[in-house]
């Protein structure tokens, strides 16, 4: 059961800012409420006024330029099905599909996601390998910051009481690049989720890996670029890559941050990043060569 | 608040609390009984409707999210005694154990033929994630699924 509250629905950001501003910590901003009414309903949180930014012209927008920009309030559906997206971004929209289920697809929004910062989250994670940088609106004006500076750990961020997420931006990748998402777990939540990107510069034999990003979820505070990962690869020939794969798994298990809890022990976690930063790389690495590996992995989604 | 909404083809206009929730308000002030409370967290799609042929938790949706939308519960699935095609072929499959979750996965079933009039098997377990079966082991679920979609195409 939820607690009573008033509903508020402002038409503009400035509208939507100034209530922010106004009723400070009683309010929240409401956008599909897959997150925010789970909590309420548990009264882990009881804000007397909702504020429903889904109205906001232009929140609902996904918008081309230089980079990509995803209004707040566009659903995991509508990125899972825009032509833009897919053409732009086709991972993005091939892990949006793969997001919880389709009823929470259907009303859960972008800007939702993040601004909840669960750790948990699959586009954080991937949002990360495209460089993605978020718009806040606020009665003092807009503000845009990297995602890396926005989350700052579990159910965190560098929103302040008065902001709005407006949107993210993504840069797509160099054309030719091949990339992966592959996530695992038994639970409704995915124990680990693993990006990883690159690029094959020069041809035939010769090819050397260019461009790596990997970024990893779920297990650290929060969804955390692997650069000590990225470097044992960047530069080696692809004839080559069999030799390091094995230490840019270390680097990566290495470099996150783990703790005990129901989805296993922080040295399990360790040893799941590892396996999974090897399988991620064999389908990225197929993938920039233009072949689709035909993998499967228990209890995993390869997206 | 007031809310607006056609229910299976029947127009009502309500008035609402804003913290009322879709499930409780066609549950207890329509006495359509057919969506169900289960896990509560939409994690396991009992409660399912369409809203404007969207499937919802309607246990998780605030009930004024519905106002100027058409709503579609189990109730309305069949033309008076003349059932749908799913329910047709959900019961010669036999998939139907319990029956808890039925309403939600006839729902869910009926979504995606609207969007995908020949799904495949993965397309069909693809979409059905999220809806919990705990008697059948959906083998039949989704037979049923791609016979309504042979029979209605």
């Amino acid at each position: 059961m939820l607690r009573p509250f008033t509903l508020h629905r402002p038409e503009t950001a400035e509208d939507a800012c100034a209530l922010l501003a106004t009723l400070g910590e009683d309010a929240a901003p409401y956008a599909g409420g897959t997150e925010l009414l789970l909590l309420m309903k548990l009264g882990l949180l009881r804000p007397p006024h909702l504020v429903d930014v889904k109205r906001i012209a232009g929140f609902g927008d996904i918008a081309d330029g230089t980079r990509l920009t995803i209004g707040a309030t566009v659903t995991h559906r509508t990125l899972e099905r825009s032509p833009l997206v897919r053409a732009r971004c086709p991972l993005v929209a091939s892990v949006a599909r793969h997001v919880a289920n389709v009823r929470v697809r259907n009303v859960g929004t972008v800007g939702g996601n993040l601004a909840f910062a669960d750790p948990h989250s699959d586009l954080a994670t991937l949002f990360l390998t495209l460089d993605a940088t978020v718009e806040l609106v606020s009665p003092r004006g807009r503000r845009e910051l990297s995602l890396a500076e926005f989350v700052r750990g579990p159910w965190e961020t560098a929103r302040r009481p008065d902001e709005l997420l407006a949107s993210v931006r993504l840069s797509p990748w160099p054309t030719g690049t091949g990339a992966a998402y592959v996530k695992f777990g038994v639970h409704e939540r995915p124990t680990l989720g693993i990006a990883v990107a690159l690029r094959l510069d020069g041809a035939g034999g010769r090819a050397r890996v260019a461009d790596v990003r990997v970024a990893i979820g779920c297990v650290s505070p929060r969804p955390m670029r692997a650069e000590a990962a990225e470097a044992r690869v960047n530069g080696v020939a692809e004839a080559e890559l069999g030799d390091v794969t094995g230490a840019m798994a270390d680097a990566a298990a290495e470099s996150v941050d783990p703790a005990d809890d129901l989805h296993g022990s922080a040295e399990y976690k360790r040893e799941m990043v590892a396996v999974f930063v090897r399988r991620a790389l064999r389908v990225a690495v197929a993938r920039a060569r233009g072949a689709e590996l035909s993998a499967s992995f228990p209890h995993a989604v390869v997206a | 608040m007031n809310l607006t909404m056609v229910v299976n083809g029947s127009s009502h206009e309500l008035d609402v609390a804003p913290h009322s929730l879709l499930l409780d308000v066609l549950r207890d002030s329509l006495d359509l009984k057919g969506a169900k409370r289960s896990c509560d967290t939409q994690v396991c799609g009992a409660c399912t409707v369409l809203v404007d042929g969207q499937a919802v938790s309607a246990c998780t949706y605030l009930a004024v999210e519905a106002d100027g939308c058409s709503v579609l519960t189990v109730e309305g699935l069949a033309d008076g005694e003349a059932l749908d095609p799913l329910q047709r072929a959900f019961l010669d499959a036999g998939a139907v154990q319990c029956g808890f979750c039925t309403s939600g996965m006839l729902l869910t079933a009926r979504a995606l033929l609207r969007e995908n009039a020949a799904p495949s098997r993965e397309d069909i377990l693809h979409y059905l994630r999220g809806s919990l079966c705990r008697c059948t082991g959906y083998r039949k679920i989704v037979e049923a699924i791609m016979t309504a979609a042979r029979t209605t195409r």
